[in-house]
C-alpha cells in the first residue's frame, strides 16, 4: 500500500489510491500512471505540474473516468468511480467537469454559444426552456459576458480568452463540486492568462469549488494552488503545500524546474545546473526511481530501489532516497 | 550602435488585405541590430512581432504589401532579385521557427536535410558535407550524431528537432540567426538546454540574433537590446538592463506585472490587463494601448505618440504619460 497524501482537512472530496493507467501502444504498453496516490481537501486546490508526457493530463482524464483506470480507486465523496457505470457514473458526472486547454476546439463551431452552455442542462433534464436561458444568463454574467451579447454567437466569433470564460461557463452552469482544469491558459497570451487565472479564483471562492488545477508552468499553478503534487514521467516525485515546496524543494526534479524558468529581471543569471537530457519513455521506465537517468545525485541505490513518497517535513512528501532536505 | 550595424529596418509596413478590409500587421517599424548583438522582441499573439520577422526575410504572405527598407549587410533587401535573396537567406540570413516540424521536411532525413543546405550554400563535396553534418550535430547536443543522419524527423522528439533546426540554421556560419519563438513548444527544462544553446553558439560564431517571443522572462537574460511591439508597432525599446529596471510604457509594466511571479504567494490576484488588443483591421486614431491603459486621458484617445526617446537616447517609447516622468509629459 502506497502512502496517502494527508489534505489539510480531515475529510476529503477526492482520495486517489494506488492509480495505475496503462494503454497499449501496437505491442508496448505505455505506463502512463504508475501507481498514484493523492487526496484533495473540499474547498482545496492541487495544483499537478509536470513536463509534457508526463501523465497529469491522462491522471486528470482517470480521476473523471474518462479514461478507465488499470487499476486503483478514484473515490469521490466517498463513493469509487472506477465501479460505477451507466446513469449512476452519470449522475456522479454531475459533480464535476472538465476544462481543456484548446478553449476554440472545446467549443463545437456550428453551435450557438446560448445552446452550448445550456447543454449540460438539457443532458441533466432540465426541461424548462426558460429555466434554462435564465440559468445562461446567469452564469455567463458570472464569468464576466454580456449574455445578451454573446448567447446568439458563434465560437469563431469571440477570442481564445472569450472562448475559455464561455467553457468556464459552461463547466459551471451544473453546479458542480470539483472541477479539473487541465491547462486552463497555456494556449493564452500573457495579459489574458491573468484574467483567467483571476476569474478562476473568484469563481472558486463563489461557488465552492475544489479544484485539481494542471499546468507544466509552475509559477502559474503556484499562483492557484494550496498544495502542489509534482509528477514526473507517471510517478508522483512530490507534494506540499505551495509556499513550503517552493521555498524549500525536497527532490531533485523540483529543484531543477524552479531553476528552470526563465526570470523576467536581467540581474537573475541563467542557471547552468538546467537537467541534462531529456525524459525517457513512458514505455520503458528506468527501475527503481524514473528521474534518475537525469538526476545529479543518482547513484546505485536509485536504479535498485523505487523510492515511496515519505515526510520531510509537515504536509510535504517526497519520493527521493536523496532528497535536498 | 552605427559604425557596425549589420541590419537596420527603416520604416517598415505591412499590409495584408483580409475579407474584413486591411490589415496592418507592421506599422513604421525602426529597428537595428549591430554585429554579434541580440535583439528581442515581444509580444503578444497579433502583434505584429512574426510578420516583422518574415518582412526582413521576405518571406511574407503573397498577398502582403511591404514598404520600407530592410537593409542587411549593406544590401537592401526589398530591392535584391529573388535568386540573390535565396542565396543570402539560409547562407548569411538564418531563421528559427516555433515548430520545428514546420521547418523540417518530414519525408527527408535529418541527413538529407543537413546535407543539401551545406551543399548549396558552399558548394562542399559528399564527404566533408557530411563530417561537417555530424560535427553540427554534435555541436548541438545531439547524441549518436552519426546515427540520426539516418532518422526521420518524426523520430526524434521536440527538444531534438528543434535542435536539429538550430544545426541546419547554423550550418553556413549565417550574420544572423532569426528565432521566432523558438521554445514556445518545448518544456521548462529543454527550454532552458535550447536557450543556453542558442547563447552558446552565438557567442562562438559572433553571430547576430533577433529572439522573438512572449515571454518577458526569456529576453530578461539573454539579449542586449529589447523591442516591445502591441498592435503592430514598437511601443518600447531600450538596452535591456534599462528596460527592466526602468520601464517606461506602461504596457511593457501591464504586461510583466500580469506574469504570475514564482515569489509571490499563492492567491495573490494577479494585476491582470483588462480588455483586449484592438481589432487590426480598425485601427484606432489614438494610442492602440489606450483603451486598455490606466493612465490614458483624452489626449491618448486621438493622437498616436510617436516613439520618443527622452533621458537616454537608446531608451525610446510611444507614450504621452511615460511611467516615472509624469510631470513632464503632462505639460
Amino acid at each position: 500500500m502506497l502512502q496517502t497524501v494527508q489534505a489539510a482537512s480531515n475529510e476529503p472530496l477526492l482520495a486517489v489510491d494506488d492509480l495505475v493507467v496503462e494503454y497499449p501502444v501496437g505491442a508496448k504498453i505505455v505506463h502512463a500512471v504508475s501507481g498514484v496516490s493523492l487526496q484533495i481537501a473540499r474547498g482545496e486546490t492541487l495544483g499537478l505540474v509536470g513536463e509534457s508526457g508526463c501523465g497529469k493530463s491522462t491522471l486528470g482524464r482517470a480521476v473523471l473516468q474518462l479514461r478507465r483506470p488499470t487499476s486503483g480507486r478514484v473515490l469521490f465523496d466517498g463513493h469509487d468511480l472506477t465501479t460505477m457505470q451507466g446513469d449512476a457514473l452519470r449522475q456522479m458526472r454531475r459533480r464535476v467537469q472538465l476544462i481543456f486547454q484548446d478553449p476554440i476546439a472545446s467549443l463545437n463551431p456550428r453551435r450557438k454559444i446560448g445552446d452550448i452552455v445550456a447543454e449540460p442542462l438539457v443532458i441533466a433534464g432540465v426541461k424548462d426552456p426558460q429555466k434554462r436561458e435564465q440559468l445562461v444568463h446567469e452564469v455567463l454574467s458570472a464569468v464576466g459576458l454580456d449574455p445578451t451579447l454573446v448567447v446568439g454567437r458563434l465560437p469563431h466569433e469571440f477570442s481564445g480568452g472569450q472562448c475559455q470564460r464561455i467553457c468556464i461557463a459552461r463547466a459551471l452552469i451544473l453546479n458542480p463540486e470539483f472541477i479539473v482544469c487541465d491547462e486552463p491558459v497555456s494556449a493564452l497570451d500573457v495579459s489574458i492568462r491573468a484574467q483567467i487565472l483571476n476569474l478562476l479564483e473568484e469563481m472558486k471562492g463563489r461557488f465552492g469549488l475544489t479544484l485539481l488545477f494542471i499546468a507544466h508552468d509552475l509559477a502559474v499553478v503556484k499562483a492557484v494552488s494550496d498544495r502542489v503534487a509534482v509528477m514526473y514521467l507517471g510517478r508522483l516525485c512530490e507534494v506540499g503545500p505551495s509556499e513550503q515546496l517552493f521555498a524549500r524543494p525536497a527532490h531533485p526534479y523540483t529543484a531543477l524546474l524552479i531553476e528552470a524558468i526563465p526570470v523576467p529581471d536581467p540581474d537573475v543569471r541563467p542557471t547552468e545546473t538546467v537537467p541534462v537530457g531529456e525524459p525517457p519513455s513512458p514505455i520503458a521506465p528506468p527501475s527503481g526511481c524514473r528521474f534518475r537517468t537525469r538526476c545529479p545525485r543518482a547513484d546505485r541505490r536509485c536504479s535498485d530501489e523505487m523510492p515511496e513518497l515519505r515526510a520531510v517535513a509537515p504536509g510535504q512528501l517526497v519520493a527521493c532516497h536523496h532528497p535536498l532536505i | 550602435m552605427t559604425e557596425n550595424t549589420l541590419l537596420s529596418v527603416e520604416d517598415v509596413v505591412v499590409d495584408l488585405p483580409t475579407p474584413r478590409g486591411n490589415l496592418r500587421a507592421v506599422d513604421r517599424v525602426n529597428l537595428t541590430v549591430g554585429a554579434g548583438q541580440t535583439l528581442g522582441v515581444v509580444g503578444e499573439s497579433g502583434c505584429g512581432k512574426t510578420m516583422l520577422s518574415r518582412a526582413i526575410l521576405q518571406l511574407l504572405p503573397k498577398k502582403a504589401k511591404l514598404s520600407g527598407r530592410v537593409m542587411f549587410d549593406g544590401q537592401d533587401l526589398l530591392q535584391l532579385a529573388p535568386e540573390k535573396l535565396r542565396k543570402l537567406r539560409g547562407r548569411s540570413l538564418a531563421v528559427v521557427f516555433q515548430d520545428p516540424m514546420t521547418s523540417l521536411n518530414p519525408v527527408l532525413t535529418i541527413g538529407t536535410q543537413l546535407i543539401e543546405t551545406l551543399q548549396e550554400h558552399l558548394e562542399l563535396d559528399d564527404a566533408t558535407a557530411r563530417k561537417r553534418s555530424v560535427e553540427l550535430l554534435a555541436a548541438v547536443g545531439i547524441p549518436a550524431p552519426e546515427q540520426r543522419l539516418a532518422q526521420y524527423p518524426h523520430q526524434l522528439s521536440g527538444g531534438m528537432r528543434q535542435r536539429v533546426a538550430i544545426a541546419i540554421a547554423l550550418s553556413c556560419e549565417p550574420k544572423l540567426l532569426i528565432a521566432d519563438e523558438p521554445t514556445t513548444a518545448l518544456d521548462v527544462t529543454i527550454q532552458a538546454q535550447i536557450l543556453d544553446l542558442l547563447a552558446r553558439e552565438q557567442r562562438r560564431r559572433h553571430m547576430a540574433m533577433i529572439l522573438i517571443t512572449h515571454d518577458l522572462g526569456v529576453v530578461a537574460g539573454r539579449t542586449d537590446e529589447v523591442a516591445v511591439m502591441y498592435a503592430g508597432r514598437v511601443v518600447e525599446r531600450a538596452p535591456t538592463p534599462a528596460l527592466f529596471k526602468k520601464m517606461r510604457m506602461p504596457y511593457t509594466e501591464a504586461l510583466l506585472a500580469a506574469l504570475p511571479r514564482l515569489d509571490a504567494a499563492p492567491h495573490t490576484p494577479l494585476p491582470a490587463i483588462s480588455g483586449r488588443p484592438p481589432d487590426p483591421t480598425r485601427p484606432l486614431q489614438g494610442c492602440s494601448f489606450s483603451p486598455r491603459c490606466r493612465y490614458a486621458v483624452a489626449r491618448c484617445q486621438v493622437e498616436k505618440p510617436p516613439l520618443t526617446a527622452a533621458g537616454s537616447r537608446e531608451h525610446q517609447y510611444a507614450c504621452f504619460h511615460p511611467i516615472g516622468i509624469h510631470a513632464e509629459a503632462g505639460a
